[in-house]
């Protein structure tokens, strides 16, 4: 009585495995890796939305088609105890294998869903443009890169590691910020992100915030699979997430 | 008169000299008898024996590295960090022999003669023979040595007086390595000894005084400062009322078709009893299962549900339709083991319902061990329902399909809202 069925697809393969192999020649989905995968995640939406599309309260934010190994990354982080702002997120996560952890990420980047539009956001015309300039092009003077740079030129993200910075309000926006800062949230060394955090004022963190947090989607939302150029930075998260450790 | 006061004065020392004996005492009669301690096969068995007794859980911080150290014990009387027991010879316990770690497991005694605090199990782990001692040693030797300096307690005073733990140990603790019984099978007394001894079940699911002594064995209590009720193993709806495969399950797996395992026991079985082998789980559960019913049963600290309650029981009943049905069934029997009963199962039915509190407002995953790899867990129904609906839905759940317990307040509930991590 010792194990309890694991529904997973066994490891070793019985005689029949040429048959098995042709049959599996069909791409398995996560929800037919690992059976009900839906209802073992649904802890995860009484907070993050129905498939994980957000809060209506603007605040848990969406997880759903983040890419993978962010996602991943992001639990691990949480039970390793390098992220500490959501002590109900060490806490959900904190018994949970890698190989769980990579499963629920998985899960939640294949979720495809369109985004809602933009919330309005009240701001002025050179709050506005102080935040396009961050997130286009930097600010090279203060070693400030620009949030394209490693975001992806359309801020979608970059597979596996890097999420998108669009769809999320600025509140969320602002307090990651902020924990950067003050090293509530940290990644894997080198902290690339952590590094930029310290390098901005109160007011750039305002202006890219306000301005991300008021860009629609492009009508392709997903994440690119590659960077454009070299990363301006070293980032340990990048290359982190593609395999359970 | 003079030689009154010189009666007293010697009544005194004698009495001071036998608190210094009894608190100071060592037990030195198990001189190690293992040839080589660094052996392959005796570094194994110290890996596994290391396992029953959980090292890691306390002895490993958040993300540190194992065995190093740092994590905070909480305590009533201020938190205490655990040492690093890995070999490096300045911060750990490099430089310690095997009488060294014998006289700190056995005797509860420090490298140096200092007195530990019982944060660190010795009153259990005095129960572990020598040779087991020595099997440990050896393990801790070979694991990476990590350079980790200790952080010092920081305890209240008159606590932070070490001096003060003689007393402490005169009244509650006597070395003493577990003794076989005779009119028992090997079994049990096997169970017995890893119950007794390394699993050190007794830290939490004995209630303490206020002295933070142990007191009724085994039959449950509120683990101070972590505030889960560590459920009474000898009581109603305890290990003994279990059938022996559920108990087998529920700490080789974490789950079982009685209940699972959530809050500190979930650690328990991830980092420890998942990682025993069959036989030795198979005894824990002989001995558990035999042991005396609870004489006495602690009183609730709300009162049963009268006439009174009965609007706000059917309003819990509609919340529990809306929320619960679906995992737990209109019959409270749930779909065990990935959705557990909630007629008769312990965890609901503590006495100070903080573990039921905690589990609806927070939820939360059963461990990922290798015989349930992917557990379904609880979802977090905190920012779903108010105070007085959560305390209506438990309040119902403690009263449905059987089960009797005190009703829960909203209060309770708000207190315990707040994310309380270790």
């Amino acid at each position: 009585m010792r194990f309890i069925p694991r529904l997973t697809p066994p490891k070793r393969l019985p005689s029949i495995w040429p048959l098995l192999i042709v049959l599996s020649i069909a791409p398995a989905t996560a929800s037919a890796r690992i059976e009900a995968m839906e209802k073992r995640v649904a802890p995860c939406m009484a907070c993050h939305g129905e498939q994980g599309r957000a809060a209506p309260d603007g605040y848990y934010p969406r997880i759903a088609g983040k890419p993978q190994g962010y996602l991943y990354n992001q639990l691990v982080n949480f039970r390793d105890g390098r992220r500490q702002q959501y002590p109900l997120m060490i806490y959900m996560v904190q018994h949970l294998s890698d190989d769980y952890l990579m499963e629920m990420a998985r899960f939640f980047a294949e979720q495809d869903l369109p985004y809602p539009p933009p919330q309005p956001v009240p701001a002025n015309a050179g709050v506005m443009e102080r935040g396009r300039q961050l997130a286009v092009q930097g600010d090279a003077a203060r070693r400030i890169p620009a949030c394209v740079a490693c975001h992806g030129a359309k801020l979608t993200g970059v597979a596996p590691s890097v999420p998108g910075v669009l769809g999320l309000p600025r509140d969320y926006l602002v307090a990651q910020f902020g924990a950067w800062r003050i090293g509530t949230r940290r990644a894997h060394a080198p902290d690339c992100m952590g590094q930029v955090a310290r390098e901005m004022s109160a007011e750039d963190i305002n202006a890219v915030s306000t301005w991300l947090a008021a860009q629609p989607l492009p009508a392709e939302p997903k994440a690119e699979g590659s960077f454009p150029a070299p990363l301006p930075l070293a980032c340990g998260s990048v290359g982190q997430g593609g395999q359970p450790r | 008169m003079k030689r009154f006061l010189l009666a007293l004065l010697t009544v005194a020392v004698l009495a001071i000299g036998l608190v210094l004996w009894l608190g100071l005492r060592e037990d030195d009669s198990h001189p190690s008898t293992t040839p080589d301690v660094a052996s392959a096969e005796l570094v194994a068995r110290g890996a596994y024996l290391a396992r029953a007794g959980n090292c890691i859980g306390c002895h490993t911080a958040r993300g540190g590295q194992p065995y190093a150290g740092g994590r905070a014990i909480q305590t009533p009387f201020g938190a205490i960090y655990a040492s690093n027991i890995t070999p490096d010879r300045e911060t750990g316990i490099g430089a310690w022999s095997a009488d060294d770690f014998w006289r700190a497991l056995h005797n509860g005694k420090s490298r140096d003669g200092s007195l530990l605090y019982p944060a660190f199990p010795f009153p259990n782990y005095s129960r572990v023979t020598r040779a087991d001692s020595d099997a440990i040693y050896a393990y801790l030797q070979s694991v990476p040595a990590v350079r980790q300096i200790n952080r010092a307690p920081e305890l209240d005073f008159p606590f932070n007086q070490r001096w003060l733990l003689v007393g402490w140990r005169a009244l509650y603790f006597r070395p003493e390595v577990y003794q076989p019984q005779p009119a028992q099978s090997a079994e049990w007394n096997r169970g017995a000894y890893l119950v007794q001894g390394l699993g050190h079940c007794s830290a939490c699911h004995t209630a303490r005084n206020v002295f933070g002594a142990q007191r009724q064995e085994l039959s449950g209590g509120i683990i101070p400062m972590v505030n889960w009720y560590a459920t009474s193993l000898t009581g109603e709806h305890g290990a003994r009322e279990w059938p022996l495969e559920d108990l087998i399950a529920f700490m080789g797996t974490g789950v079982s078709m009685q209940g699972s395992a959530s809050g500190p026991m979930a650690e328990v079985v991830r980092d420890s009893l998942q990682h025993l082998q069959d036989d030795d789980l198979h005894a824990i559960a002989v001995y558990l299962k035999s042991l005396p019913p609870d004489e006495v049963t602690p009183s609730a600290e709300q009162p049963l549900p009268g006439p009174e309650h009965k609007a706000f029981l059917q309003r819990g009943a509609r919340v529990y339709e809306k929320h619960c049905v679906d995992c737990h069934g209109a019959d409270g029997r749930g779909e065990p083991p990935h959705f557990p009963p909630l007629a008769g199962n312990r965890s609901v039915l503590v006495p100070v319902p903080v573990n039921p509190i905690r589990l609806l407002v927070h939820g939360g995953y059963p461990p990922s061990t290798e015989g349930n790899p992917y557990p379904f867990g609880m979802p977090p129904f905190g920012n779903l329902l108010t105070d007085e609906e959560a305390a209506a839905v438990l309040s119902y759940i403690r009263n449905a399909w059987g089960n009797r317990a005190s009703v829960v307040a909203s209060p309770q509930i708000n207190r315990l809202r707040p994310v309380m991590i270790d």
